[in-house]
């Protein structure tokens, strides 16, 4: 290990290993990476630990559980920079539907012996409980933007990542509008770009994996969708999916209750 | 935690090199193994609990969420069983275009857990990064691999991970001929590299360890088993799926959050790539079937080690077929893919790469989920894991604590435990007392 790399560390809490996944994804760069980069901390790829303190620390998952805030704090502590990716990480992920009902029912419902189980009652993303210095928003990330984040903090610039709308993104491809043309429910207008408008290439609503872009005008939409008939509990629902404790998003979804 | 002591403990608090978190813990006395637990410490997410309520059409994506590494297996269980409840036969490209994604996620999550998961082990690396300062070549080789499976899940499904083109009844849209053509030629490279490193890796060390197993999985009488078939094990299960129910039962137990599952009562069973190998030998391609042969792989194998190369004679396989698939494709210039609701309950399994993965879910009449029940791969191979980790302590107890450790976490690995799918769902400790 040359003493002048970086050293980075992956830390997973409540989630899916999706967007950690996503570093071995880059088949292109991983190498590359390796060269850049010591990986000093990232159990799903190597039993190797190097010690702390980190200069990044990735950070993948929600906060679940009782021993989860204890671990955040010793990770801010030896980090010199916290970067939180993916949706379960920046907005408590799929999971957060929890934060909506009672707990008790969902472990009731799944397990046995209710008492074995130590759970929340909600998911939360890590920035409720640590100082967080980068958001990586995405279920998943997209691994372009990954890199992007890690090249640019290794040189020490702001990563370029957009937070206008998927809208954006979409009319850049060239697509037509699925709302417009084809009266497909779209989160498009409200949600953060970085997917390159997937679903509306293969002819499908945004349904809103990357959360709320900047300033987003979600009354607007919403009563535009309850306009062309959709359903109060359809809209609720549209957006209470895989961003659903993210503060716009919830309120919105709370207006269709 | 000496061999000289009666009692010995042998344990690793957290495995690496494994999708989610987990460990294991084994008790010696007197050379007798006295607990052997897989301890799953992945957090629940209680996913059965949050589909209720939701339609069945955001099925295939809420429970993509459930595992990033396959989330492909997920995706299909679901949405077999809302077509079966709904009482919809789909379209036969639709039938060709899932096996195609499922061959992508086989090829990409088999390279995964092989060259950097599994293989390390038997090499005495701790990852593939520092195995590729040695093995450089086998490494980009392994990484193309994996980028063959990925494209066709890029390409068919939207992305590699939580794809967005799969929903009940078939796709949002269609791919071009000459799109999935494009997938040829580095799936072409792809199987010579599954052919090398099939060869290649029959030349390593392998533990023996035999065990009498119950084999369970799929089977079907056209085809190596994905996403259809009657399921059967080893030693005379024969079942439709929908009876899955009446045969295997979850018990929770106080160390894990993930459910151990039980067939019959108190029979353990081997789920994954070599109990499908063991049941649907027969329905490999004659050139995969050359292939095992030249690597030493009869059916009928105990050695769950050999699980590894069983993972590259899939490899294979599936870079074989995908490609059959894509050269007889034709996009469908009309295609009926409309489900309509109703109400009833359907159960679907699939084969996930790393083994069963069941689904079962009761809709009423507007298609609103009213109970889901999921029992992942990993649960259903939790049990043959703690039988495992008993046996090969036992075998082996005159090594000392770090080899034995080691030689446990490699037997854990065999079964690419996916952790992650702790919808309710590992760590390593040998306790020498």
């Amino acid at each position: 290990m040359k003493a002048d790399k970086k050293k980075l560390a992956v830390w997973k809490f409540a989630s899916c290993d999706g967007c950690q996944l996503s570093i071995l994804d880059c088949e292109d760069e991983l190498l590359a990476i390796a060269e850049a980069i010591t990986i000093a901390y990232f159990p799903e790829a190597t039993k190797t630990v190097v010690e702390g303190p980190y200069d990044i620390s990735l950070i993948e998952g929600s906060v679940t559980t009782p021993s989860d805030a204890m671990q955040l704090l010793r990770i801010r502590k030896n980090s010199n920079l916290v970067i939180s990716i993916g949706a379960c990480a920046t907005a408590g992920g799929i999971q957060a539907l929890r934060n909506y009902t009672r707990v008790a029912g969902y472990v009731q419902q799944v397990y046995a012996h209710p008492e074995y189980i130590q759970t929340l009652e909600t998911s939360t993303p890590i920035s409720d409980h640590i100082k967080v210095d980068f958001e990586l928003r995405g279920c998943p990330i997209n691994k372009y933007q990954l890199l992007e984040v890690l090249s640019s903090f290794l040189v020490g610039k702001r990563p370029n990542t957009p937070s206008y709308s998927v809208c954006n993104e979409c009319k850049k491809s060239g697509n037509v509008c699925v709302m417009v043309a084809s009266g497909t429910p779209c989160l498009g207008p409200v949600t953060q770009a970085g997917c390159q408008a997937i679903c509306p290439r293969y002819y499908r609503g945004c349904f809103g994996c990357y959360g709320p872009k900047e300033n987003p005008n979600t009354t607007s939409l919403a009563s535009y969708l309850a306009h062309s008939g959709l359903a109060n509990d359809e809209i609720m629902r549209l957006f209470r999916s895989f961003n659903s404790a993210a503060e716009p998003f919830e309120k919105e979804s709370r207006n269709y209750e | 935690m000496s061999n000289d002591k009666k009692t010995r403990t042998i344990k690793l608090d957290y495995i690496a090199r494994v999708e989610g978190e987990g460990s294991f813990y084994v008790k010696v006395n007197d050379g007798k193994v006295e607990a052997s637990q897989l301890k799953i410490f992945e957090p629940p997410r209680f996913f059965e609990g949050l589909l209720k309520g939701r339609s069945f059409r955001e099925a295939p994506d809420i429970t993509a969420r459930i595992c990033g590494i396959c989330p492909v297996a997920y995706q299909m269980s679901s949405v077999h069983a809302m077509e079966k409840i709904c009482g919809f036969k789909p379209h036969p490209t639709v039938d060709s275009l899932r096996r195609l994604l499922y061959c992508g996620e086989w090829i990409e999550s088999h390279a995964l857990h092989t060259f950097m998961l599994h293989v390390p082990d038997f090499l005495g690396y701790p990852d593939a990064i520092a195995m590729a300062s040695d093995h450089k070549d086998w490494v980009v080789k392994a990484l193309q691999l994996k980028k063959a499976g990925n494209d066709i899940v890029n390409t068919l499904g939207g992305r590699e991970i939580h794809p967005i083109n799969v929903k009940v009844g078939g796709f949002y849209r269609y791919p071009q001929k000459r799109a999935l053509e494009q997938l040829l030629a580095p799936l072409e490279a792809a199987k010579a590299i599954a052919q090398q490193a099939a060869r290649w890796m029959a030349t390593l060390d392998f533990p023996e360890f035999n065990f009498d197993y119950e084999f369970v999985s799929l089977t079907h009488p056209e085809e190596y088993p994905m996403n259809r078939g009657r399921l059967i094990s080893s030693k005379g299960l024969d079942i439709d799926v929908g009876d899955y129910e009446a045969h295997f039962e979850e018990e929770h137990v106080p160390y894990s959050t993930t459910l151990h599952t039980n067939l019959d009562g108190e029979k353990i069973i081997f789920t994954g790539p070599l109990a499908r190998f063991n049941l649907n030998y027969d329905r490999l391609s004659a050139s995969a079937k050359s292939l095992a042969e030249e690597i030493g792989l009869k059916p009928g194998c105990t050695n769950p080690f050999k699980s590894l190369l069983v993972r590259m004679l899939e490899t294979y396989y599936a870079c074989e077929e995908a490609m059959r698939i894509i050269r007889s494709y034709d996009y469908p210039s009309e295609i009926h893919d409309l489900v309509m609701p109703a109400a009833g309950r359907g159960e679907a399994v699939t084969e996930a790469p790393r083994g069963i993965l069941f689904h079962r879910y009761t809709l009423d009449d507007q298609g609103f989920i009213h109970n889901a029940r999921i029992v992942a791969p990993t649960s259903h191979n939790q049990k043959v894991m703690e039988l495992d980790l008993r046996g090969i302590v036992e075998q082996n107890i005159g090594l000392d604590d770090a080899a034995l450790g080691e030689l446990c976490e490699t037997s854990v690995r065999n079964y690419d435990p996916c952790i992650s799918c702790s919808t309710h769902f590992l760590k390593v400790n040998i306790d020498r007392g």
